[in-house]
């Protein structure tokens, strides 16, 4: 099937797990199409599939069926090795737990990516400068996650997911563990992110009023399968 | 990921649980360290039995003898094709017979005549490769005269090299001061003979008294070949001269009483065995161009009287020092290669390093024991570190990190253990050495013996058991590498 001008498509996923006897369809015969630069809210309540679908999208996971596609290429067909640099260079993802790794200071967690995708010594520093000052952090860098807040955190964790500059943010929950100002000021980076860089964002959250004010369209889960894949909003939103 | 990035995030790593991976590290130093030390142990007795026997001369030398000694005079030609390496230079065992009544007519014979050990053949075995030097066998019987009394008894003379050997260490005195030198070391037995408090002979006057052979005058007017002394020719009967009607001009030789005082300098515990049928055996020592200067006559003088006119003089033997006892096989096929009879020990030191080789092994797989336990140690601290790690390789994998990254990082860490455990253990082995070889000798000493290292930790070894420390750790994190490269990463993610 043609994928012009989506930045990510699944088509027909499913994903299920064994637990026990049980078979559990967390990803059940989903569709989606998500174009390029836009910013999709993934809606759905606790245990709906939207984690899971995301994972899929990152390349994290793998479908038990249907296929995902990214930017054209169909990523069940991408060996270990394809998956990784895909990882690496195209999809960049942001998690609810900031996902920091706590032994490291601000500069080497966002210099972390650029190691694993190679990039040479030399640029790299100017690289994560541009990624801290885009989040406002520039002045952190010799700090490390526990000295700073929920809020900073996740702007780091935002910094190292646009450091190696992919076309494709995924954001798991990303204001999931902040309070709703600070919840407000990453929905309003993603928002800058996305407007700027032309961005596809894929934000997956269970605050609908949040999904509602920055994403351009909602796509709804429940029980795995799809329920709404939204109106594309044209409006611009204002907070 | 590249090399560098990896490694920095390996020993990174390796910093965060500091306690854990030290005592893991220790335990591949402690495992090293036995190795290096069972291994430092049958390295140093190796060298410790090899000092020994090379102290003997009889390792590191090819004693070299004309073929015509073994066979008799005018029928090498007939066999010259065999050979055999058993030492003989006693004039006795060989045939009688003159060179000019061969009892092979064959026109051929003379072409396939044994090559004859003169000085020709002596310059010729010098400029072999490996060679140290070549000296002859110098060893007469004699008189001594000390103190107005007269004691019979051999003198050998030995060369300057033989000084290193050993079998001097401890001497009382000093060592020759030139291999001219008008000295003479004596053995300790033959000491007491002349005196009841041998030590006091060191700087004493002897005489020795010996039977110089001297080339007679022939019309041709080569008598001097050798230098002698004209004066001398008239002391003693002309050996030869009844017989130069029989053999046509053939010069003969003469036996003449000398006597060459000496200055004692030395006096030696042990006989030095200086070269199997060679120097050995001398109760009297002389430097060996002062022994050759003397022209004592010995037992080959006959035989070249016998073999007829023209020859040049000689050597009943001569020694072949080689640079090391590695190199003597090489240097024995070369003098077979010549066509000289050749003979070393060769076989006995192939025979011992065997042994040895055997010994080492034993030891190493001893020593390796306590290397297979830290080898647990690896294992069991790696997994743990996943189990500790697994959110972190989850957030790798989400980063990019591909599954190879994962198992590179991890078999790094294993790789920085085992290179500083190495490192450590061979610090320890080489400590745990010393103070072996500390006891040992404070043990020897209350024996009254003379101290020894028994332990040895050549480079070989310090590279070898380093890198065989990384070796090991790298197999022990074959597992936990590999584990973690395939853990799930979204089940990573969720781990807390």
């Amino acid at each position: 099937m043609p994928t012009n001008g989506a930045a990510l498509r699944a088509d027909r996923v499913t994903r299920q797990y064994q637990m026990g006897s049980a078979l559990i369809r967390a990803v059940n015969d989903v569709s989606l199409e998500v174009s390029a630069a836009e910013f999709v809210g993934l809606l759905g309540s606790s245990g709906s599939g939207k984690s899971t679908l995301l994972n899929l999208m990152a390349g994290l996971d793998r479908p038990t069926s249907g296929a995902i596609f990214a930017q054209g290429r169909n990523l069940s067909e991408m060996n270990a090795r394809e998956l990784a640099r895909y990882r690496s260079l195209t999809v960049g993802m942001v998690f609810q737990a900031f996902n920091l790794l706590p032994r490291m200071t601000l500069e080497e967690n966002v210099e972390l990516p650029l190691r694993l995708a190679e990039v040479e010594r030399g640029e790299r520093a100017g690289r994560v400068r541009e990624a801290l000052e885009r989040v406002h952090l520039e002045k952190r860098l010799t700090h490390r996650p526990s000295e700073l807040s929920g809020g900073e955190q996740q702007r780091a964790a935002l910094a190292r997911a646009l450091v190696n500059r992919p076309t494709i943010l995924l954001a798991d929950e990303p204001t999931g563990n902040l309070d709703s100002a600070t919840g407000l000021e990453i929905m309003n980076l993603l928002q800058e992110i996305n407007r700027s860089l032309g961005m596809t964002i894929v934000l997956v959250t269970h605050e609908r009023p949040l999904a509602e004010k920055f994403a351009h369209r909602i796509v709804e889960l429940a029980d795995g399968k799809l329920v709404s894949s939204g109106i594309k909003r044209t409006s611009e939103v204002k907070v | 990921m590249k090399a560098g990035d990896l490694t920095e995030l390996a020993v990174r790593n390796l910093r965060e649980a500091v306690l854990r991976n030290s005592l893991t590290t220790l335990g591949i130093g402690v495992g090293v360290a036995s190795l290096v030390a069972m291994l430092s142990l049958g390295v140093g007795l190796q060298q410790l039995a090899n000092r020994k026997l090379a102290s003997s001369g009889l390792f590191d030398t090819v004693f070299v003898y004309s073929k015509q000694n073994l066979r008799g005079f005018g029928r090498q030609g007939t066999s010259n094709g065999s050979s055999s390496n058993a030492p003989s230079n006693s004039p006795g065992t060989s045939s009688d017979a003159p060179e000019g009544a061969s009892s092979n007519p064959n026109a051929n014979s003379k072409a396939r005549e044994a090559r004859r050990l003169d000085e020709e053949a002596r310059q010729e075995l010098e400029h072999l490769p490996h060679v140290v030097e070549v000296y002859p066998q110098v060893r007469f019987p004699t008189e001594i005269r000390y103190a107005g009394n007269p004691y019979t008894t051999m003198v050998a003379a030995i060369p300057g090299s033989a000084r290193g050997s050993g079998a001097f260490d401890g001497m009382q005195g000093s060592f020759f001061s030139s291999p001219s030198a008008d000295e003479a070391i004596l053995q300790m037995e033959f000491a007491k003979d002349l005196s009841d408090q041998p030590s006091s002979l060191i700087g004493k006057e002897l005489v020795l008294r010996y039977a110089e052979r001297q080339v007679l005058g022939t019309q041709a007017g080569a008598t001097q070949a050798e230098g002698s002394d004209p004066k001398a020719g008239n002391s003693s009967g002309n050996a030869s001269g009844d017989n130069s009607g029989e053999i046509s001009g053939n010069p003969g030789i003469s036996i003449v009483p000398r006597d060459k005082i000496l200055r004692i300098v030395g006096i030696v515990d042990t006989e030095p065995a200086a070269g199997f049928g060679g120097l050995g055996s001398g109760r009297v020592l002389i430097p060996i161009q002062l022994g050759e200067k003397l022209r004592a006559a010995q037992g080959n003088d006959l035989r070249d009287v016998l073999r007829g006119p023209g020859k040049k003089p000689t050597y009943p033997s001569l020694t072949v020092r080689a640079q090391s006892p590695g190199q003597v096989e090489a240097i024995e096929t070369a003098v077979k290669n010549m066509g000289f009879a050749a003979f070393s020990l060769l076989d006995a030191t192939r025979n011992l390093r065997i042994f040895f080789a055997v010994f080492d092994l034993l030891l190493g797989i001893f020593g390796s024991l306590a290397l297979a336990v830290a080898m647990l140690g690896i294992v069991n601290t790696l997994v743990m570190a996943i189990l500790e790690r697994r959110r972190e390789i989850g957030i790798l994998k989400a980063l990019g990190a591909a599954d190879r990254d994962v198992k590179q990082l991890f078999f790094l860490e294993a790789g920085v253990m085992g290179l500083l455990g190495g490192a450590l253990g061979v610090g320890i082995g080489w400590l745990i050495g010393r103070a072996v070889t500390v006891g040992t000798n404070i043990y020897l000493r209350r024996q009254s013996l003379p101290a020894t290292n028994v332990f040895a930790v050549p480079w070989w070894l310090v590279l070898g058991a380093i890198a065989f420390a990384v070796m090991v750790s790298l197999c022990a994190g074959l597992y936990p590498a590999s584990r973690a490269a395939k853990l799930n990463p979204v089940e990573a993610l969720r781990y807390e």
